[in-house]
């Protein structure tokens, strides 16, 4: 690991919404170049972004589309640089073909997603969860990407920082999931030094041209890359290729590069997982929650625990790949796990999946639009224990 | 391989031709741009992508650039196989949208030569967008798209190049649409050097080729190419060499034409040339004097954005 470049790191104690922590984050882990297309409510990332960068040097480009931005963060990528691109619900949606490209070309990247409500316009300025089986699906064909969720401005900072290193050490496209609310929420942001900043670095080969492959990987299954440039004259492509990066229609082929594309993420999984639990040890019921709703989830809990129910939490930091080892060890010891989502149901369903019959699953949907009621969450807690 | 290609084929001492086998022939002096190991290529007999890639690769050699700072970005189609072929660092990327990759690389690596190649409906069409976006931004690319009237990939689809009245799969009975002028589209959109060649016309296409290398900012040449396999067979216009012999007779060199002129019909006239050399500040300059004016001592000049 290497520590962050203090020109992008604005270290201090500062007052911040999540978009702007989101930025900061951005610019600490050392992305020099963005290209978005205003959407509410995610814009204010980007806007500050175009603010700050002519400072720190490099580049922010306002595209045409979403389409556009969400490739042209790639070429950005395969100059050298540490890219990300930002949007929301409509503009998530046209990014779904590069985040396909993305994950087959092995390009590390970062997209910010400020989640509203749907499906289609839907809330603009409202939140909602909804797009989380989007963020794993979205894109045709089988692949694994890395999905972050935070809940507060802080996180909004931190996890940045992360996905940028997750896209490096798996070359891989990371989802930060926020949420209208997380992103405009103001709260104190501590943004340490940069040496207190670990950023992974990329993984260039040392190899010299001609001795290079650009997709032969090795035992953690994440080839090494190469730039624009630099005299290795690679081939890059969006249909199945073999180790040298050329096209290559056959089914040992797909087979192999399919595989491994998604390997390289599962087999980490359970070193992917990130969580934040409390009191599931002796729990019959614990609410699994992620984003703003955890938050939401937090005071219902401490409701039920106010009536002597032995509920937990547990919140939810990496999404995907989802942390089913763990939901499973819980699932054969509590009773049942009650989901509050801002959606109809999404998250809950890799719940059941994770849980396989051992505990009940709980949903407590929400359409978007603003927060549960803690007495929603409440409610379902104290049926289930009835 | 050596840039010489002629002392890498070792096949020519004192610049004679030794007495060799046939088999032993001099080595093309185009294939050190190549992968050959990816030869044969997919283009059918007759069509003219390969040819264009001949150009290129002339073009290449006389322009005199550094082969490893020159980046070749495709679309999807049979003209977005030639990244893949080219023995540069080359990215196949997705359908309609090589421009804004090409963008992101360029914006990233100023010092890079980027070159777009791909086809008409792959830039027009679905990439329509973004490429009159980038003429009017003046980002330094150099775009070439092979025109062949038609998408070729899918099986002779309509594009909006096709010519009224042709026949496609999708319009069996004619295009009635209108079709685009390529030349005068990227002209309003404010592309720096608009030029318009046929494959008949390989030599003037090389030229136009290191005319681009030299020039700063978009630039833009279409290539009327044939497709004799799709849009020449369903209209009945036969093979490659005809394709070659009405490039020839239809075909009148005017450069400078107004480029309001010189739309194609199906089997009318074709106005080839140099339309539009002109200068306009590059995307690059307009940004840094912009930020320089604005901000001073404060403004971080960046080159290539390379990461650690």
């Amino acid at each position: 690991m290497l520590h962050a470049d203090p020109k992008g790191v604005l270290t201090g104690v500062h007052f911040l919404d999540g978009d702007h922590a989101a930025c900061e984050g951005a610019l600490a882990a050392g992305a020099r170049f963005a290209a978005g297309y205003p959407i509410t409510p995610s814009t204010e990332v980007v806007e500050r972004f175009a603010a700050r960068i002519p400072m720190v040097g490099g580049i922010f480009i306002q595209m045409e589309d979403e389409l556009a931005a969400s490739i042209a963060i790639a070429g950005a990528v395969w100059a050298g640089a540490k890219a990300f691109t930002v949007t929301s619900g409509p503009g998530f949606s046209l990014m779904m073909e590069h985040i396909g490209f993305a994950a087959m070309t092995e390009t590390p990247c970062v997209f910010i997603n400020v989640q509203r409500g749907g499906p289609s316009t839907g809330l603009p300025t409202l939140p909602a969860q909804a797009d989380m089986m989007q963020a794993r699906w979205g894109s045709h064909g089988d692949y694994e990407i890395i999905a972050l969720c935070p809940n507060s401005p802080q996180e909004c900072f931190d996890l940045t920082i992360r996905a940028f290193n997750l896209a490096e050490e798996f070359r891989v496209p990371v989802m930060l999931m926020m949420d209208e609310c997380v992103g405009h929420m103001t709260e104190k942001v501590v943004i340490p030094p940069a040496e207190q900043i670990e950023i992974y670095p990329r993984r260039h080969t040392r190899r010299p041209p001609g001795d290079y492959q650009p997709f032969a990987a090795g035992p953690d299954l994440v080839p090494e890359m190469a730039h624009a440039g630099e005299g290795y004259r690679f081939h890059i492509t969006g249909l199945t290729h073999d180790e040298r990066g050329y096209p290559s229609m056959t089914v040992a082929a797909q087979d192999r590069l399919v595989k491994r594309l998604k390997a390289k993420i599962t087999r980490a999984a359970e070193r992917l997982a990130c969580y934040e639990q409390q009191g599931v040890e002796d729990a019959d019921v614990v609410v699994l929650s992620y984003g703003i709703t955890s938050r939401v989830a937090q005071r219902a809990v401490e409701l039920a625990r106010a009536r002597g129910a032995k509920v937990g939490r547990l919140r939810l930091i990496t999404v995907w790949p989802f942390p089913t080892a763990q939901v499973r060890a819980l699932a054969r010891h509590v009773k049942a796990f009650v989901v509050p989502e801002l959606n109809l149901g999404q998250i809950a369903l890799e719940v059941e999946r994770a849980a396989a019959g051992q505990a009940a699953v709980v949903q407590v949907p929400h359409a978007g639009g603003g927060v549960h009621d803690p007495e929603q969450i409440l409610d379902a807690i104290m049926e289930v224990l009835k | 391989m050596s840039a010489q290609a002629p002392e890498a084929a070792g096949k020519i001492a004192g610049g004679q031709v030794e007495d060799a086998p046939e088999s032993c022939a001099p080595e093309n002096p185009v294939e050190q741009f190549l992968r050959m190991d990816r030869m044969p290529h997919i283009w059918c007999p007759g069509c003219g992508i390969g040819t264009t890639v001949n150009s290129f690769a002339r073009a290449l050699l006389e322009a005199g650039l550094d082969l490893d700072r020159v980046a070749v970005v495709s679309g999807i189609g049979c003209s977005g196989r030639v990244a893949g072929y080219l023995r540069l660092d080359s990215f196949h990327t997705t359908h309609g949208r090589a421009i804004p990759f090409a963008t992101g690389l360029k914006l990233a690596n100023p010092g890079l030569t980027v070159v777009v190649y791909s086809g008409d409906g792959d830039l027009f069409a679905i990439g329509g967008n973004h490429i009159i976006h980038a003429a009017r931004r003046n980002v330094d690319l150099k775009v070439i798209c092979i025109n062949n009237l038609v998408y070729g990939m899918t099986g002779g689809q309509v594009a909006p190049t096709t010519p009224g009245g042709a026949v496609t799969t999708t319009t069996p009975y004619g295009c009635y649409e209108p079709a685009f002028n390529l030349p005068a589209l990227m002209d309003a959109a404010g592309a720096v050097y608009v030029a318009r060649w046929t494959t008949y016309h390989v030599r003037q296409l090389t030229r136009s080729m290191i005319d681009v290398f030299k020039k700063k900012g978009f630039c833009f040449i279409e290539i009327l190419s044939p497709c004799p396999t799709l849009y020449q067979r369903k209209n009945r216009m036969g093979d490659g060499l005809d394709a070659m012999k009405y490039y020839k007779e239809k075909s009148k060199i005017r450069h400078g034409a107004p480029t309001a002129e010189v739309a194609l019909s199906k089997e009318g006239e074709i106005i080839v040339g140099k339309f539009v050399d002109r200068e306009r500040p590059e995307y690059l300059e307009l940004m840094r004097a912009q930020l320089s004016a604005q901000l001073g001592e404060r403004y971080v000049e960046t080159e290539h954005l390379v990461c650690s």
